[in-house]
């Protein structure tokens, strides 16, 4: 009986405080906007990330502030009119890895994935699935993704002086490099 | 009964463990990120206004590094002739001038006004930058001009020699502003000319003031803006009647323009020439319509995008 309790406790109670857990500070995140008339580009490389290779929850956090545009004036613009980072200061991503179990961490290769979370973009929350890789290398995994933001979708609004400028659809690529999570 | 109760003990404990994990939930990488006090701290304020002037006077704003502006100041005659000169639009002042964002806390530029044909050329320095969190609630910068007129000069007395050191004076600022909510900030602005000739010996060649101006944003790209200069009594010019500068004025934004629209009663340029020498009273009429436009370009282009 004791012998079961101790493998009842450590499986129960183990486990969890050694759930492998990665986070990366430096996720890049960069977006473009293509139109006729200019290309706009923006780059952020202090995205913050955390999965839980376990549970196959991950995280985003991506402070609105730090990213950097070619035009200074385009930065100013994007932070004063646009995204308003004052009042909404990170854009932020809760969800759940699909196929979490199909992922190696412990055989190097690219897993593609689906995630199935929240978007909260400019204090908006969107229900979206998201496709991406998970890139396995020496045990550590690199999160490559690649999708659309639609600015309506945000309340970002584009007045129309500006709005052949600006596209519609913003692409976005994410690039985290996650190490474990040292406690 | 022990074992019973070792148990539930456990069981509790379990349910205790598995609770405790279920509120780590989603928020998990928030709490990471607010116990690391290493980022993000003492985010800086930015956009206190639109542009890198108030109205007339210089704000608190300085170029972004590797950013050329060139900047168009316009200013008409009074209003009061109504249709002999079309409100004023008839007589026009400009001046061109050229900002350049040398780093994050130095800007230089150059500038001429048709006005007794002016040149000046000014640095402004920041010194203190305001943060988000208001570990440092004000900015502060110090902003120096030189000017230069070059017009033809007569001298009443012909036998004197004018120097070419009479055609010079000078200004210090100091610019100090704060960006109370998103939509209003404010700007002190203690200033001291020094005019190397003045017009009579009752005339004192340090004219001392302090400049006061503001803006409101309407919407995201309008704002309204005000500027008051209160010149130090005993430090006036007082071979002629002058008056104190007020400005009221309407900022524009529209993509990479930005458009200043106002209302003075000053139609100097430069910092001798409103602070010092503004000849018009709103109370007589002498109200003076005038715009500032400026666009920036990028000479260099920020590091990551090279």
């Amino acid at each position: 009986m004791k012998k079961a309790l101790i493998i009842l406790l450590l499986t129960v109670v183990a486990v969890p405080t050694f759930a492998r857990k990665f986070m990366s500070r430096t996720a890049k995140v960069t977006f473009f906007s293509a139109t006729n008339l200019q290309n706009i580009e923006a780059k952020n490389n202090e995205g913050a990330c955390l999965l839980d290779a376990d549970s196959g929850v991950i995280e985003f956090i991506i402070p609105i502030r730090s990213f950097k545009f070619e035009k200074a004036l385009m930065e100013e613009h994007f932070n004063e009119n646009y995204m308003e980072s004052d009042k909404f200061p990170k854009a932020t991503f809760k969800g759940k890895v699909n196929g979490m179990s199909g992922v190696d961490f412990s055989k190097n290769g690219a897993y593609p994935v689906s995630v199935t979370g929240v978007m909260t973009i400019h204090g908006v929350d969107k229900k979206l699935t998201i496709g991406g890789t998970i890139m396995i290398k020496d045990r550590a995994p690199l999160i490559v993704s690649k999708f659309e933001v639609a600015c309506a979708d945000y309340n970002i609004d584009i007045p129309s002086v500006v709005a052949a400028k600006i596209a519609k659809t913003i692409e976005v690529t994410v690039n985290a490099p996650l190490k474990p999570l040292n406690r | 009964m022990v074992r019973r109760v070792a148990l539930f003990a456990l069981l509790f404990l379990v349910g205790a463990v598995q609770e405790s994990r279920a509120q780590q939930g989603p928020d998990e990488l928030s709490r990471l990120l607010s116990t690391d006090t290493s980022i993000h701290q003492h985010q800086l304020t930015i956009a206190t206004f639109k542009g890198v002037r108030v109205i007339n006077g210089q704000s608190v704003e300085n170029e972004a590094p590797g950013v050329l502006n060139f900047i168009i100041l316009h200013r008409f005659g009074s209003v009061q002739n109504a249709f002999q000169d079309y409100f004023g639009l008839d007589n026009a002042n400009t001046r061109f001038g050229f900002e350049y964002g040398v780093n994050p806390w130095l800007t230089i530029g150059v500038g001429r006004s048709s006005y007794q044909k002016e040149y000046d050329g000014l640095a402004r320095v920041k010194l203190l930058r305001q943060t988000m969190d208001n570990h440092m609630p004000i900015s502060l910068s110090y902003a120096g001009t030189v000017m230069v007129r070059s017009d033809k000069v007569e001298l009443a007395d012909s036998t004197k020699t004018y120097y070419f050191s009479n055609r010079m004076s000078y200004c210090n600022q100091l610019l100090i502003a704060r960006k109370f909510s998103e939509r209003l900030s404010l700007q002190l602005s203690p200033t001291h000319v020094h005019l190397n000739l003045v017009p009579d010996s009752r005339d004192a060649n340090d004219v001392f003031a302090l400049g006061i101006g503001g803006r409101l944003k309407l919407s995201n790209r309008i704002a309204l803006t005000a500027e008051y200069f209160y010149r130090i009594p005993g430090t006036e010019l007082l071979s002629s009647t002058y008056y104190n500068a007020l400005s009221l004025g309407l900022d524009i934004e529209t993509g990479g323009h930005i458009f200043q629209l106002h209302f003075s009663n000053s139609t100097g340029m430069s910092e001798r020439t409103f602070v010092t020498q503004t000849a018009d009273s709103w109370s007589k009429g002498g109200i003076h319509l005038g715009f500032n436009i400026s666009r920036v370009f990028t000479i260099i282009k920020p590091k990551e995008f090279r």
